[in-house]
């Protein structure tokens, strides 16, 4: 059980693929200008990640080594032309705000590194729910992202969809954070803040941990 | 007169990682000295231009009247992975030398969202066969220029003081973000 969630939990904070691991980053700093587009690119990303480890783990064992990398690379590009497709159908204005993110979910590292790393040498079950866990880190820091660059730099919440609410005044946005350099700056700040958060708590648990030596040692 | 504003807005005005957001993790994972910057930078210049000269016409010429459209990204992730797999048995076989040099940057291009991100845009922006050529020139140099702009300006900040916070990774993008917005300067050389 704790094991099966530790590789659950393993994407969202610990081997967070955009903050950690640093792969993936052209979509998460491209589409993320409002809440909206990062949730579609969130969730688009999720099924073609989730889709891909399913299929790719249960084919692990047909996949012959020499051309594993051609056959993951057909595999994830049939999901991506799904969820192209669908969202075009469905989503138009989404498709539209997207552009040509969405096919490059292709070639984004996370799919092709988790399916390299993880799915073709571990079992159906454990595969999926580290896609769930790497999709759902991966969508989180797309929401904070977006949230911060659409907050301050638009002024608004929920844009793109009928529930828009303006709520800084116009003079009062920061408008560089919705234009290119400021994905840049929001990025590498939150990249800062998790990096300190990290360092605190392993010095913590450093601390507590020579502490408790001290207290045995004491005995 | 066209092509030349066309090659001066993508190589500058559109630079394809500090405007568009392409090809991030290269720039961020290979510009640690100038020397492999440079490597990178040619070596991604010439598939890019490959890629857009390969990919157009089997667009127009075959997948439009198949109907194949719907099928656009995957074929031409196959066709780049192709390519490059090609250029590397051809430099291989016949320029040695410069396999040396090149080799292991290579086989990281096909992964690079750069190439498969300017085959696209070439078809969705409803480019001519000499525009798209153009297009993809202007890009991949405009790509190959940023990366040794980054790894000079890396070095600089390798001796800088810099908050303990920022060390590392997040320092690059806060300098990514300033050379965008020294960027954003190239808009008005094209009205």
């Amino acid at each position: 059980m704790s094991n099966k969630f530790k590789t659950f939990t393993n994407g969202l904070l610990k081997e967070n693929p955009l903050l950690i691991l640093n792969i993936g980053l052209c979509s998460s700093l491209g589409i993320t200008t409002n809440m909206f587009n990062g949730l579609g690119m969130g969730l688009g990303m999720m099924f073609v990640l989730i889709m891909s480890e399913l299929f790719i783990s249960l084919l692990r064992k047909q996949i012959p080594d020499s051309i594993r990398l051609p056959v993951f690379i057909i595999i994830i590009a049939a999901f991506t032309t799904i969820v192209q497709l669908v969202l075009q159908a469905y989503v138009p204005s989404l498709y539209d705000a997207l552009g040509v993110f969405l096919p490059l979910i292709v070639v984004n590292c996370i799919i092709m590194g988790r399916v390299e790393a993880y799915a073709s040498h571990n079992g159906v079950g454990d595969s999926v729910l580290d896609a769930i866990g790497m999709g759902l880190g991966y969508t989180w820091v797309l929401l904070v992202i977006s949230f911060i660059r659409e907050f301050f730099g638009g002024g608004t919440l929920l844009a793109g969809t009928a529930y828009k609410i303006e709520i800084i005044p116009e003079a009062y946005r920061i408008g560089i954070l919705n234009s290119a350099p400021g994905g840049f700056l929001v990025f590498g700040c939150l990249m800062a803040a998790t990096g300190s958060i990290r360092r605190a708590k392993e010095a913590k648990a450093q601390a507590r941990a020579k502490e408790a030596k001290e207290m045995e040692a004491a005995k | 007169m066209e092509l030349l504003k066309l090659f001066i807005k993508s190589m500058l005005v559109d630079n394809v990682v500090l405007v568009q957001y392409l090809a991030i993790c290269p720039f961020i994972g290979m510009t640690s000295e100038t020397g492999k910057a440079t490597g990178m930078g040619i070596a991604t210049t010439f598939v890019i231009i490959l890629a857009a000269a390969v990919t157009w016409p089997l667009y127009t010429y075959v997948m439009v009247p198949l109907h194949l459209e719907f099928l656009q990204t995957l074929i031409f992730i196959l066709v780049i992975a192709a390519l490059v797999q090609l250029v590397e048995f051809y430099l291989k076989k016949c320029v040695p030398g410069l396999y040396s040099a090149m080799g292991i940057y290579l086989t990281l291009i096909t992964t690079n969202c750069a190439v498969l991100g300017v085959t696209i845009n070439c078809i969705s922006k409803n480019y001519n066969y000499g525009q798209s050529l153009v297009y993809a020139a202007g890009t991949a140099l405009g790509f190959a220029m940023s990366l040794v702009i980054m790894s000079g300006v890396r070095k600089r900040v390798a001796v800088a003081p810099i908050p303990k916070a920022f060390k590392g990774t997040p320092i690059l993008f806060i300098t990514a973000s300033l050379l965008s917005l020294a960027f954003i300067g190239f808009k008005g050389l094209i009205k």
